[in-house]
């Protein structure tokens, strides 16, 4: 996997960003922050206040109205659109609304990232099962999920976004859905891919998460950042 | 076809599923415009080949009694066949006998011994040597100076409108047939933006997990690709028997002007493809579509 030699110190640089929908007021104003190669942050702030802004930012879904955001030492407001998906299979992304297939298994559903990256069928059957063991999912390997619960989806939604080994990962409320023993067993899973050297920013809602696993905090609040 | 897998879900999709229904009449609207082009282009070629290199001088029957008649007109028929043995270009003249012109007139004539009474025209066939151009308007005044009663019928006038006409209406069948290629993709632009319309969440998905836009396309076109082979085939299997019934029909002429009526086997090659060159033009227009589409994603 390629790694940047211009400023690897940050894998994700917000300088001065701005966001606006249509002609309605700034949601996020002159936001400035960075996260460092192997970082854990939590992303907080109360419904509205542009968490989910702030992600799709990172995860290329949308451009910033103002400012610049660097990842992976490089400017994105600078990629030709034919570099945007290698950029962003180094991203694992768990939406807030998981967005799953409905048509496809679990199993294809997490393969999916290794299938967009032109990985083998051998490798999908090698790590595939593997993770989806890792967080209880052996037993609805074939299953398709409009079957499965809420907690469950979570966790396919999770497998999907570390299937690829990111070197960052954004999770939009990956515990919203699950009780706190899985909610803990996921965090753990993510804090094991951060062991790994994924940098790692969770979007959550969960004060009492956030407070037991002391890891940095931003938190957004009225439009503006606040380091926390 | 392709044995890649679909991360999306086509092969259910309702807004693709009638494709086939509308290449089907394409192809074959296709298929006949194209075998017309081809069976004009054959009979153009065969009277071009067969008449072009040829032309009749007509000598008038000379006035007077039946056997003084005669003999004026034979030595009007010899005065131009030496006219014509001189000219540079001219590889064979010969005159059609009195059997000759009466069979070319038993058609409308019946085959009455009266015929054989008339003051019939001679007629003289003349053959040119293809290399050699011949001046036919100082052939002609020549003629008709030299021996009276003589005109020399060119039949490269009315060839070259025969085929002047024929040409255009080939024209206008490659037009249609380069209109139905139109039609047909602009079908296959609507129904796959339609089809796209109905996964945007999937195609999103994919896209934001770092799918290339190739990778979405390929699974457009790919689909694009089947339907409009499927389409393509059933209006293949729709044209055979009409071309059957034409090249019966043709058959049934035996020789005449209108002989050659079947179509070659370069036609039969050309609409033989097809359905190929109708998946292919799916396939194109989907792959086009949905770069074009996502191009629009951030």
């Amino acid at each position: 996997m390629r790694r940047e030699t211009a400023d690897t110190a940050n894998v994700v640089q917000f300088h001065g960003v701005g966001v606006r929908y249509e002609h309605g007021p700034e949601i996020l104003q002159d936001i400035d922050f960075s996260l460092p190669a192997g970082s854990f942050h939590f992303l907080t702030g109360a419904s509205g206040a542009g968490k989910s802004s702030v992600l799709r930012l990172m995860y290329l879904a949308q451009r910033p109205n103002r400012g610049r955001i660097v990842l992976f030492g490089r400017d994105v407001g600078t990629l030709r659109r034919y570099q945007m998906p290698a950029l962003r299979r180094r991203i694992g992304v768990v939406f807030q609304d998981f967005r799953l297939l409905d048509h496809l298994s679990t199993l294809d559903n997490v393969a999916l990232p290794l299938r967009v990256a032109g990985a083998s069928e051998q490798d999908v059957r090698k790590f595939v099962p593997d993770l989806l063991d890792w967080v209880g999912l052996t037993d609805q390997i074939h299953a398709k999920p409009p079957t499965l619960s809420g907690g469950q989806k979570q966790r396919v939604a999770i497998a999907r976004a570390v299937i690829g080994r990111p070197e960052l990962l954004v999770a939009d409320e990956p515990t919203g859905n699950v009780d706190d023993q899985i909610a803990m067993r996921l965090m753990y899973l993510f804090e094991e891919l951060n062991k790994l050297g994924t940098t790692v920013l969770i979007a959550t809602h969960n004060e009492n998460l956030v407070s037991r696993l002391r890891h940095p905090r931003l938190h957004l609040e009225q439009g503006h950042l606040r380091l926390g | 076809m392709f044995g890649h897998r679909s991360d999306l879900p086509l092969k259910d999709d309702a807004s693709t599923r009638f494709l086939p229904w509308l290449v089907a009449p394409m192809v074959f609207l296709c298929a006949v415009a194209l075998a017309g082009v081809f069976i004009l282009s054959t009979l153009i070629n065969r009277w071009d080949r067969d008449v072009s290199g040829t032309l009749t001088i007509e000598i008038a029957a000379a006035p007077g009694e039946a056997g003084e008649s005669a003999e004026q007109t034979r030595i009007r028929v010899e005065q131009a066949l030496r006219i014509l043995g001189g000219t540079p270009g001219v590889a064979d003249a010969h005159a059609l006998t009195q059997e000759q012109l009466v069979g070319l007139l038993a058609p409308w004539l019946g085959n009455s011994e009266l015929l054989k009474e008339l003051p019939l025209p001679a007629m003289v066939d003349v053959t040119l040597q293809p290399d050699i151009p011949v001046d036919l308007d100082a052939l002609g005044k020549q003629l008709s100076q030299a021996v009276p009663g003589a005109s020399v019928d060119d039949h490269r006038i009315w060839l070259a409108r025969l085929i002047g006409l024929s040409r255009s209406i080939e024209w206008l069948a490659i037009g249609v047939v380069v209109l139905i290629g139109g039609v047909t993709s602009a079908t296959v632009f609507y129904a796959t933006r339609s089809a796209m319309a109905v996964h945007h969440e999937v195609i999103e998905v994919l896209h934001l997990i770092g799918a290339a836009d190739a990778y979405i396309a390929r699974q457009f076109a790919e689909r694009a690709f089947t339907l409009g082979f499927r389409g393509g085939v059933v209006g293949l299997g729709l044209t055979l028997p009409v071309l059957a019934a034409i090249g019966l029909g043709a058959h049934k002429l035996k020789g005449g002007f209108l002989a050659d009526l079947s179509l070659p086997l370069s036609g039969w090659l050309a609409v033989l493809s097809l359905p190929a060159f109708a998946a292919l033009l799916a396939m194109l227009t989907a792959r086009a579509t949905v770069h074009r589409t996502l191009a629009r994603m951030p």
